[in-house]
């Protein structure tokens, strides 16, 4: 008997361990592949955004008095006024009306460089009028151009005048989208969810139900996008590139993904405690609600989060709706025209000034730091309450 | 059951709620503007002054491309349709038509500007000056040969014309569904197919054989390709060609160069007037719609030391500026009879 089972490997062993280490490193390869694709993305965003979170700024006496008020390009010196950003210009009669003590007065200021002048001095763009370099080298200098942190791309709208764009707006925008997402589609999606589960009978209605619901999770997004234009907007008469439109549009993507996370987490609670409270006599409903919901609520909750982190980032439904668009002012309401960061990335993208090549970037690698904490927060929450059985 | 009327009750306030808000928003104090792409950029220019030096709302600015643009302003004089629309081609009298059809009659037109159309190449390359014809048949599905149409033998510039560089053929151009290609079909390949012998008719279809690559509507990738194949040449508007000078150059059409005096002047033959079209039975029930196209026919917007010139837009002659002011002014009525021909 002994002798037939020999301990020494045998080829066939060796053969069946050079395939598990071939898989193993096909594997490793795989990974490997991807990691390097997201380096090369993240690098060259980081590349290429980095600027745009610094601005060049020159210091300049401006000059605030009647004159000015009226005729802005005098409030600062001839050589300065070229090299400034014309939206400081259009700004002073704003200034002085909110803070009347500035009349009558010259104050030494940091302005805002112009775009022109600003990609030259970072290297994006070499050529600059004579004439302005001249006077920027003579600033320079005298110690008179700096850069400063680029307070703009986070607090202004967008803008034409790439030194004076921003994603504010576009936060704005994208804070009511996800509100009216939260608040259509987490309720009905985990009402949807409950009752699919607990309640409903298994037969070949909610079975249709089910393989509906995991289809319409797999549905390109830009027919969302055309169900939102004829239902929201030309039946509902939903005021078209408003949040309300956009958040109603995004809601019908989330919705599966809601039902369908919602209906795992429910599962993942054991039968166990459904039994336990009804054998001491709870009601179903009261089972669900005590206990196998608020067991189930991380998954519900991390199900949510990653639906609102999909729909975050969506843009090709909103083309139809009309949200991408110029919309600079911050909307003030739901009904109010809006645009979010995904549109405002798609629309930098194609300006043909230099100076949006970076603001592009730059807003792709704020899209993307805010999803990572959403993901994150959507990880933790699930490492931290998650019960396992 | 008393669980599910709970939850189905729920849903229901939860949807009335929503669709309650949405119908009771409808008063409008902002101007929406719709359009063409190519104008996007001046509207939104203007949009953005007349937000920041008024007390009136930032106008929005919706780019659909002309088609587009009618087609949403010409659904009827509602409150929740476009107000202004613009357009890089005149409205068609069957776009008019549509227009009257659903109510929109009293429609102002106003031209802005002109465009350029430029056939760029990289800056590294020779310089190169192309007729119309010549680009017709490098892009041109089928050539006349031996009398007869034939798929385009072509792929080398020298295999066109002699004089013509000893250079592979490859243009990178607008989509189909770009205004722009409607510009390039009508103004050069529907003008070079007449002036050579053997085209019937107008010709504009454009071959399919990967010589002519359609680019999407981003004409800055067409920069970068253009920076990396010396050559490639590009079809994109005037306003990029301005931006990318340090890395592109334009060829020069029938001997005259891609320069704003020479578009202006019409000596430069691919160019094109952009146009706004207001919608004047709204400037009573939208607040300063009347003063944000003033703003736009200003000298301060479209005149020659106006800042829309900075930002590409060839300015007409001062005394066509004029005109089309007092056309505003006087609120003179499209009529079919001025949209054809």
């Amino acid at each position: 008997m002994t002798d037939r089972i020999s301990l020494t490997p045998s080829r066939h062993l060796k053969k069946r361990y050079r395939a598990e280490k071939r898989f193993k490193a096909c594997c490793i390869g795989a990974l490997v592949l991807a990691m390097a694709f997201l380096v090369l993305f993240f690098t060259d965003m980081i590349r290429q955004g980095y600027s745009a979170f610094y601005e060049t700024q020159i210091r300049a006496e401006v000059t605030y008095n009647e004159d000015t008020v009226e005729f802005a390009m005098d409030s600062v010196s001839e050589e300065v006024f070229p090299l400034v950003s014309r939206a400081f210009f259009r700004g002073v009669p704003r200034q002085v009306e909110n803070n009347p003590d500035l009349m009558d007065t010259t104050q030494t200021q940091w302005l805002t460089a112009k775009a022109d002048v600003d990609q030259y001095l970072k290297g994006h763009s070499e050529s600059l009028d004579p004439e302005m370099k001249a006077s920027l080298e003579q600033l320079q200098a005298d110690g008179d151009v700096g850069y400063g942190f680029n307070t703009g791309l986070f607090f202004s709208g967008d803008s034409k005048i790439p030194s004076n764009a921003g994603l504010w707006s576009a936060f704005v925008g994208t804070f009511y989208l996800m509100l009216v997402v939260l608040a259509i589609s987490f309720p009905i999606g985990v009402a949807t969810a409950i009752y699919l589960e607990e309640f409903a009978p298994d037969n070949r209605f909610t079975q249709a139900i089910e393989i509906n619901i995991n289809n319409l999770a797999a549905v390109p997004s830009i027919l969302f996008g055309l169900l939102g234009l004829a239902i929201f907007i030309n039946f509902f008469g939903v005021p078209r590139s408003s949040a309300l439109a956009g958040g109603l549009t995004l809601s019908l993507m989330t919705l599966p993904v809601i039902i369908i996370s919602t209906r795992a987490a429910l599962k993942a609670v054991p039968q166990n405690i459904r039994q336990g409270a009804q054998a001491v006599g709870a009601s179903r409903w009261q089972a669900v609600r005590d206990h196998v919901l608020p067991l189930a609520l991380p998954g519900i909750l991390t199900g949510t989060i990653i639906g609102i982190a999909q729909a975050i980032g969506e843009t090709a439904p909103l083309l139809l709706i009309g949200m991408i668009a110029y919309i600079p002012d911050a909307p003030g309401n739901l009904t109010d025209a809006a645009t979010v960061l995904p549109a405002q990335i798609f629309t930098w993208a194609g300006m043909p000034e230099r100076a949006y090549v970076s603001l592009t970037a730059a807003g792709i690698l704020v899209l993307l730091s805010l999803l990572i904490v959403l993901n994150a927060t959507a990880v933790i929450l699930r490492n931290r309450f998650e019960r396992r059985w | 059951m008393k669980p599910r009327a709970q939850s189905s009750l729920r849903v229901a306030v939860t949807t009335a709620a929503v669709l309650g808000a949405a119908g009771a928003a409808h008063a409008q104090d902002q101007i929406r503007v719709v359009g063409s792409s190519t104008v996007y950029p001046f509207s939104s220019y203007v949009a953005e002054e007349f937000g920041a030096t008024t007390d009136y709302s930032t106008p929005v600015v919706e780019s659909t491309g002309s088609g587009g643009g009618f087609k949403l302003f010409c659904q009827g004089v509602d409150e929740d349709t476009p107000d202004v629309t613009n357009a890089s081609r005149r409205m068609k009298p069957s776009e008019l038509k549509m227009c009257q059809e659903n109510g929109v009659e009293d429609v102002t037109e106003n031209v802005i500007g002109a465009d350029g159309i430029v056939f760029a190449q990289s800056k590294q390359g020779e310089t190169i000056d192309l007729s119309r014809e010549q680009i017709t048949l490098a892009v041109a599905a089928k050539v006349p040969k031996d009398g007869e149409l034939v798929d385009n033998p072509y792929n080398r510039w020298s295999d066109i014309d002699s004089s013509l560089p000893d250079r592979e053929i490859l243009i990178y151009g607008p989509p189909t569904s770009s205004g722009t290609r409607d510009a390039f079909e009508e103004l050069v390949m529907e003008y070079g197919s007449e002036h050579i012998d053997g085209y019937d008719e107008g010709y504009t279809t454009i071959r399919q054989d990967g010589k002519y690559v359609p680019s999407g509507e981003n004409d800055n990738l067409i920069v970068q390709k253009l920076a990396q194949n010396e050559a490639a040449f590009g079809i994109f508007g005037f306003s990029f060609l301005e931006e990318n000078r340090d890395k592109v150059q334009a060829a020069t059409i029938d001997g005259a160069e891609a320069k704003r005096d020479q578009i202006s002047s019409g000596e430069y033959p691919i160019s094109r007037s952009l146009f706004f079209y207001t919608k004047n039975a709204h400037l009573e029930e939208v607040d300063g719609m009347e003063e944000y196209v003033d703003m736009f026919l200003s000298d301060q917007m479209i005149g020659d030391r106006g800042y829309l010139k900075g930002i590409g837009l060839i300015p007409m002659p001062q005394d066509q500026i004029e005109k089309e002011r007092s056309e505003w002014e006087e609120r003179v009525k499209v009529s079919a009879s001025d949209l054809e021909g």
